[in-house]
């Protein structure tokens, strides 16, 4: 039996349907109810829905042998997982946005809000940047606006919501799409099986031309 | 009898020392602090950088173990031809992987350091592999050789930042982002392909050394790989033989680490359990000239596998009161205790204590 963890969303929804284009369905997860695991003992497969910043610590611990988490997240918590595959879907980038005036004075320490302090430190670390990090856990596009912050490092899919609140993006610091990951002990004991999932899944990638 | 009351990392330190001593490595104990200087010049060598470190009481800075290794190079003395073989059982300070936070990990090992040859790192490798069967017999053996995987990475490139990236995507297993890496700093097809099939094997030793072949022309990854072929030749013939694999995705650090390199797993745990590896660089950054290999395994991790949940903390609760006698209460416990059951005396309930039977003789008394 192999373990998925799958993102709850959007997302999760259409990885699922990569699931079942693979062969591995499981009908009983379009039912409409509140139920969290599911599982076809046929095709020897169980998915669960977690929380997508949650998917990278159920398959490190073992709990999920596989499972489907952004480049964010992986880049963010650095789980001791494989990344088995690029799913190709879920893109955004990981991106440096400020108000729409912005100029980086190198002489002052540069204010970053920020949900992903990791992924924030290393970037300015790697430009010699001196930084404060603020970390935020939502709205983050005001932190700006209110002078919280002088940028902040987030997340830009359209780049709508930066848009609305009159922010810019500055620079892009990496694209960021869904990631098939495994747990490592799991790839040793379960190598048949998750080695013909990803082969499943390869299949179902659409690359951009 | 014994193996109801021991727990599972107890009954694999009998085990293993057992073990270690019929191969001839002798016991090596040691303190539980060390010069913190030690650490600070071979920091990448250790598995997390952070140690805890104070003041003792005559000023000199001293850390708690974060790692065996170092401190045995530092003990051993150099004997042309000879080598020294110990193993230990030790606890070691550092910050986990999974929690990031600082944890006390029960670990055995050994090091065999010295004028190695092959025998040596054979029987390293197949005390290794024996180790894991001493635990479980379902285990996996995961070998890969860093003089194969350097060779490979100084024909594709000599650009160090690039050598570093794509090792860390060689352990992840990650070829997508490889193939663009390689892309983005103008590594030659050959090279790329190379690199490419190196992320892709795994599987059993014969297979792998096949498709291992024509990516090792170079003179150091031939030489590399005569060694891998010798020792998957000499571990399929023990009786361990199906449970080992090769799999390039075990790296560790170039400056350490310059052969053989090995990680174990149990079924049941989602991590290794066991590393190890040949560090000949480390030796020599040392300032040793003899070669060394060894590996430890990390006990604490075997608390996962224990599967057997106790329904009682207790066998039988024995209660009573002022009106028993002493004599009263030795005689009950004694019956009671006869075929190798638990017993405890209390006065009142314990209201956690979760027992199988209580045997109340307070209507017994005067």
């Amino acid at each position: 039996m192999i373990n998925v963890a799958l993102p709850k969303g959007r997302l999760g929804e259409k990885v699922y349907q990569m699931f079942e284009r693979a062969g591995y369905e499981c009908p009983s997860i379009k039912e409409n109810n509140r139920k969290l695991i599911f599982e076809n003992a046929e095709k020897g497969i169980r998915y669960f829905w977690v929380k997508p910043s949650d998917v990278s610590i159920y398959v490190e611990r073992g709990a999920a042998d596989i499972g489907v988490a952004g480049k964010d997240i992986l880049l963010e918590y650095s789980p001791e997982v494989y990344e088995l595959l690029d799913l190709n879907i879920g893109k955004c980038r990981m991106a440096v946005a400020g108000k729409k005036d912005f100029y980086d004075d190198n002489q002052r320490t540069l204010r970053v809000a920020t949900k992903f302090v990791n992924i924030a430190k290393s970037y300015y670390a790697s430009k010699c940047r001196d930084i404060d990090i603020i970390k935020l856990n939502g709205s983050i596009e005001i932190a700006p606006i209110l002078g919280l912050s002088d940028v902040i490092v987030d997340i830009v899919e359209t780049g709508t919501t930066l848009k609305e609140n009159d922010l810019d993006i500055v620079e892009t610091i990496v694209p960021i799409s869904a990631r098939l990951i495994s747990n490592k002990a799991s790839f040793k004991f379960k190598t048949e099986e998750i080695e013909k999932i990803v082969e499943g899944m390869k299949a179902q990638v659409k690359f951009d031309d | 009898m014994i193996n109801n009351i021991l727990k599972n990392e107890e009954k694999a330190i009998f085990a293993l020392r057992a073990l270690y001593k019929q191969y001839g490595y002798l016991s090596f104990k040691m303190s539980k602090f060390e010069e913190y200087d030690l650490y600070v010049q071979n920091k990448d060598f250790l598995v997390s950088d952070r140690v805890i470190a104070f003041n003792d009481t005559d000023g000199r800075f001293l850390a708690l173990k974060p790692d065996v290794t170092l401190s045995i190079i530092k003990n051993t003395v150099e004997e042309m031809g000879c080598k020294q073989k110990v193993f230990y059982n030790e606890n070691v300070y550092r910050v986990s992987g999974s929690t990031h936070q600082f944890k006390e990990i029960m670990q055995t090992g050994l090091e065999c350091i010295g004028d190695i040859d092959i025998y040596d790192r054979f029987e390293v490798l197949y005390l290794a592999a024996k180790s894991l069967a001493e635990v479980s017999d379902d285990f996996a053996l995961d070998i890969s050789h860093m003089g194969i995987i350097s060779s490979i990475l100084d024909e594709a490139s000599d650009n160090e930042i690039f050598k570093k990236e794509i090792i860390k995507l060689i352990a992840e297993k990650n070829s997508h982002e490889a193939r663009a890496l390689c892309k983005k700093y103008g590594i030659s097809d050959n090279a790329e392909n190379a690199l490419l099939s190196l992320i892709s094997m795994y599987g059993d030793m014969g297979t792998v050394l096949e498709k291992l072949l024509p990516l090792c022309e170079g003179k150091g990854a031939k030489d590399a790989y005569n060694q891998l072929s010798t020792l998957c030749e000499l571990l399929s013939k023990t009786e361990l033989g199906d449970k080992i694999r090769l799999d390039f995705s075990v790296v560790n650090d170039m400056n350490y680490y310059n052969g053989i390199v090995f990680k174990g797993f149990l079924n049941g745990i989602p991590e290794d359990i066991l590393s190890g590896g040949e560090y000949g660089t480390l030796m020599s950054r040392m300032g040793r000239k003899s070669d060394a290999i060894g590996f430890a395994l990390y006990l604490d991790l075997l608390e996962a596998l224990d599967a057997s949940k106790t329904e009682y903390d207790v066998d039988y609760l024995l209660l009573y009161n002022d009106n028993n006698t002493i004599e009263q209460i030795i005689v009950k416990r004694d019956e009671l205790s006869r075929n190798g059951n638990s017993v405890v005396a209390q006065r009142a309930i314990p209201s956690k204590l979760r027992y199988r039977e209580l045997v109340d003789i307070t209507g017994e008394g005067k």
